[in-house]
């Protein structure tokens, strides 16, 4: 069966659409009311975000749009230091689209939610018209969590002299999953998108001096320091020999001529940790699931009398290069 | 005993403290693999390293690009194209504008794509926009032979190509004084490092083939230090560069192509710079024949930047009204654009 | 101005063949060079450009030896 108009009409086929697909596999207290709005125990201090998912395909290698979808807000939520407890759903599907494949993407979703911790409290769901090609749809998540009343928030604006820079693992895998499917390349290269949340509540609960953090996602890590830089006015200094990447990814992008500092992620953070708390940090993460990667790549330079707010890479001949800002869409080049 | 070998090098080229040496590498990926290695921080600031004519979408007219706008938006018709040429302006918008207007541009990893969707398309006609040097005209006379044996005609290429040796010429006739040139390695692979000897001879300006690894080019770079002054080829990319090339490459590219004067952004006409289709393969042209018109905006200092008479970042508009944002010209598009890597690596 | 990186033919069929790149694979035109399954091939948007010859293959050794007596 397939996604009709009638299907957001708000009658009878969109009530049952909502039980057999979204209430089906969302369950919890709260969404089982089906009410306008979901009511729910609160905190004192809370985070809130919302990120849209639009991805093409939208199941790819390691991943689907549901899972993104709930990645992408949890880990947002992480990196403002707090622990995340509801997420909303927000769905618009083009008619046509295959039942089947909505209920598969809204059954990852549901895990995906499990898996991080989060219940998805309230959603709602439209149906546009398809404009050719094939039909996808996207998703909109918007998140709250709860932060720790004496928590020193981190933030990019944080970064402190000689603090280090700690990545969780390896770089440009999403990236290359969609594009490589894009391209016709096949690889054994899958998405890393992935919540975070194991790693990111070790490091809060053993006091680790975070002074920012950043999901690595659109841009690239490229993109994120260049943020930390301006925002704290310092320079960073990274390392080429330590920057993770996995052998088939670099490969991927000697073929298409990309720079997996700019390539997107959907499962890894990066963050800048003070010195002393960095090798704790490091064996945390690398404890933790999705972290086993993760390394050191550089330190921070501050209030020095030479430092222009850089990011620059050392590299492996012994080089320096700045890592500018990400310009356009990271398009392959071939020639 | 390789690594003390090759420190003494970087210190050398440290410390370098001769004639000023000016060195142009003519080809984008090596511009790309330069900046990516930080290779210009190795340097004494007496050798200095300029960015040639040699990334072809940077050296596209813009009416190569407007025809190609035009095509897209013709019914039935579909461009395809390398990644980096959507977001090259012609004369008033990209194709990726035109793609947003609705127009029918597809992004490929290979020309040998267009086959497979010219044969499951039959009522489409697929018109690759073939730009490149003499690695990359190969490609599309493969192409062109596949078609003709699987009798395809929905498939047609819009032609810019060009080769290296005239533009050399030029641009040691016309830049600001070159005293070595980084011979592009994949050009080499497929013409073979002859066409490199002959040039050197007549220029006497040395030529060094490089591969694209770090220890390649820095050997390459200490290489054409020393031989400043001297004609002489060196070929530091033996695994894939010989003298003779890619024999069976060649055949075919001349079975298809012939040689013709060829429009360069900002340089205007040079003579027997490119290659276009020969008369009787014209089917399988999209309109390539006198697309020369070229409309620099005021101030662009492309054509200076591409001979290197001029850096980068001596132009007017370098960082200021031209940025990879809002680019005025094609160097400062591509990433293997010297304006681009400039702009990016900070490179000054 | 062309990217192209080396890769390892793992099957060819006619002059069809397909070329590992470190876990990704691409097919490519074989028609231009002479190649069998293990070769070592250089490949440029989807056409094998050259073979890699290993034998010359460019070890730092080999690279010193082509600079050899030149100095700054």
């Amino acid at each position: 069966m397939k996604v009709t108009m009638a299907h957001g009409s708000g009658g009878e086929s969109t009530s049952k659409l909502i039980s057999e697909v979204f209430a089906k596999h969302f369950k919890n207290e709260y969404l089982d009311k089906l009410e306008d709005s979901a009511v729910v125990p609160g905190n004192k201090k809370i985070a809130v975000t919302t990120d849209s998912f639009v991805v093409t395909p939208i199941i790819f290698p390691g991943g689907d749009i549901g899972r993104l979808s709930v990645c992408g807000t949890v880990n947002d939520l992480l990196m403002s230091g707090a622990r995340p407890m509801y997420l909303t759903c927000g769905c618009i599907l083009e008619e046509g689209l295959e039942i089947e494949v909505l209920d598969k993407i809204i059954a990852s979703m549901a895990e995906t939610a499990k898996e991080a911790g989060v219940k998805i409290i309230t959603g709602d769901t439209k149906v546009i018209e398809n404009k050719g090609g094939e039909p996808g749809l996207i998703i909109n998540t918007s998140g709250v969590g709860f932060i720790d009343e004496n928590l020193d928030v981190p933030g990019p604006f944080k970064l402190q002299d000689e603090d280090a820079i700690i990545v969780s693992g390896n770089l440009g895998d999403h990236h290359a999953a969609i594009l490589g499917t894009r391209m016709g390349i096949e690889s054994n290269i899958v998405s890393d998108n992935a919540p975070l949340r194991e790693m990111v509540e070790k490091l809060l609960d053993n006091n680790i001096r975070v002074h920012a953090m950043r999901d690595v996602t659109r841009g690239g890590l490229g993109t994120v320091l260049n943020e930390f830089c301006s925002a704290s006015e310092c320079e960073i200094l990274l390392n080429e020999e330590s920057m993770p990447v996995s052998a088939t990814v670099k490969d991927f992008c000697g073929i298409l001529g990309l720079d997996p500092m700019y390539m997107g992620n959907e499962g890894k953070m990066v963050l800048s940790v003070h010195k002393d708390d960095a090798k704790k940090a490091l064996s945390l993460i690398k404890g933790s699931k999705y972290g086993e990667n993760a390394g050191i790549i550089g330190s921070v330079r501050k209030n020095k009398e030479t430092v222009d707010n850089n990011v620059v890479l050392c590299t492996k001949i012994g080089g320096k290069r700045i890592i500018g800002l990400m310009y356009g869409e990271g398009l392959p080049r071939i020639c | 005993m390789t690594d003390t070998k090759l420190s003494q090098i970087i210190k050398a080229l440290k410390e370098y403290d001769g004639e000023e040496v000016r060195l142009m590498e003519v080809c984008g990926t090596h511009t790309a693999a330069i900046s990516e290695n930080g290779i210009p921080s190795m340097l004494s600031p007496k050798i200095k390293l300029i960015s040639g004519p040699g990334c072809p979408v940077c050296v596209t007219v813009t009416a190569v690009i407007d025809r190609l706008i035009e095509l897209s938006m013709q019914e039935n018709t579909c461009v395809l194209t390398f990644g980096d040429l959507i977001r090259v302006k012609g004369t008033y918008k990209s194709l990726a504008d035109a793609r947003a207007d609705g127009a029918s541009v597809k992004m490929v990893y290979s020309p040998m794509e267009t086959i497979k969707l010219a044969m499951q398309n039959p009522k489409c006609t697929f018109v690759f926009a073939a730009i490149g040097f003499e690695t990359t005209t190969p490609v599309y006379a493969m192409v062109l032979e596949e078609a003709i044996k699987a009798d395809i005609h929905n498939l047609k290429l819009l032609t810019s190509l060009k080769t290296m040796p005239q533009v050399i010429r030029w641009v040691a006739g016309n830049g600001g004084g070159v005293d070595g040139f980084i011979a592009p390695g994949h050009v080499a692979a497929v013409t073979g490092s002859n066409i490199f000897k002959e040039l050197s001879k007549e220029l006497n300006i040395p030529f060094v083939v490089s591969g694209f690894e770090a220890e390649q080019l820095i050997l390459t770079i200490y290489a054409l230090v020393s031989m400043k002054g001297k004609d002489g080829i060196r070929n530091l990319y033996k695994s894939v560069v010989t003298e003779e090339g890619n024999t069976k490459a060649k055949e075919l590219v001349d079975k298809y192509f012939e040689v013709a004067d060829s429009s360069w952004r900002g340089m205007g006409k040079i003579k027997g710079s490119g290659m276009v289709l020969r008369k009787q393969y014209q089917d399988y042209d999209a309109g390539s024949i006198g697309l020369d018109e070229d409309h620099m905006p005021k101030g662009c200092s492309c054509a200076s930047v591409l001979v290197g008479k001029v850096r980068p970042n001596d132009c007017p508009l370098f960082g200021k009204s031209c940025t990879p944002d809002n680019a005025h010209g094609a160097c400062m598009v591509s990433t293997e654009g010297s304006c681009y890597n400039y702009y990016v690596s900070g490179r000054r | 101005m062309c990217v192209a990186i080396p890769g390892t033919i793992i099957e060819l069929d006619g002059t069809k063949a397909r070329v590992d790149f470190n876990g990704n694979i691409v097919n490519a035109e074989a028609g231009l060079v002479n190649v069998k399954v293990g070769d070592k091939v250089l490949v440029h948007a989807g056409l094998i450009i050259q073979t890699m010859d290993d034998k010359m293959a460019d070890e730092m050794d080999e690279l010193f030896r082509e600079i050899e007596g030149l100095s700054i």
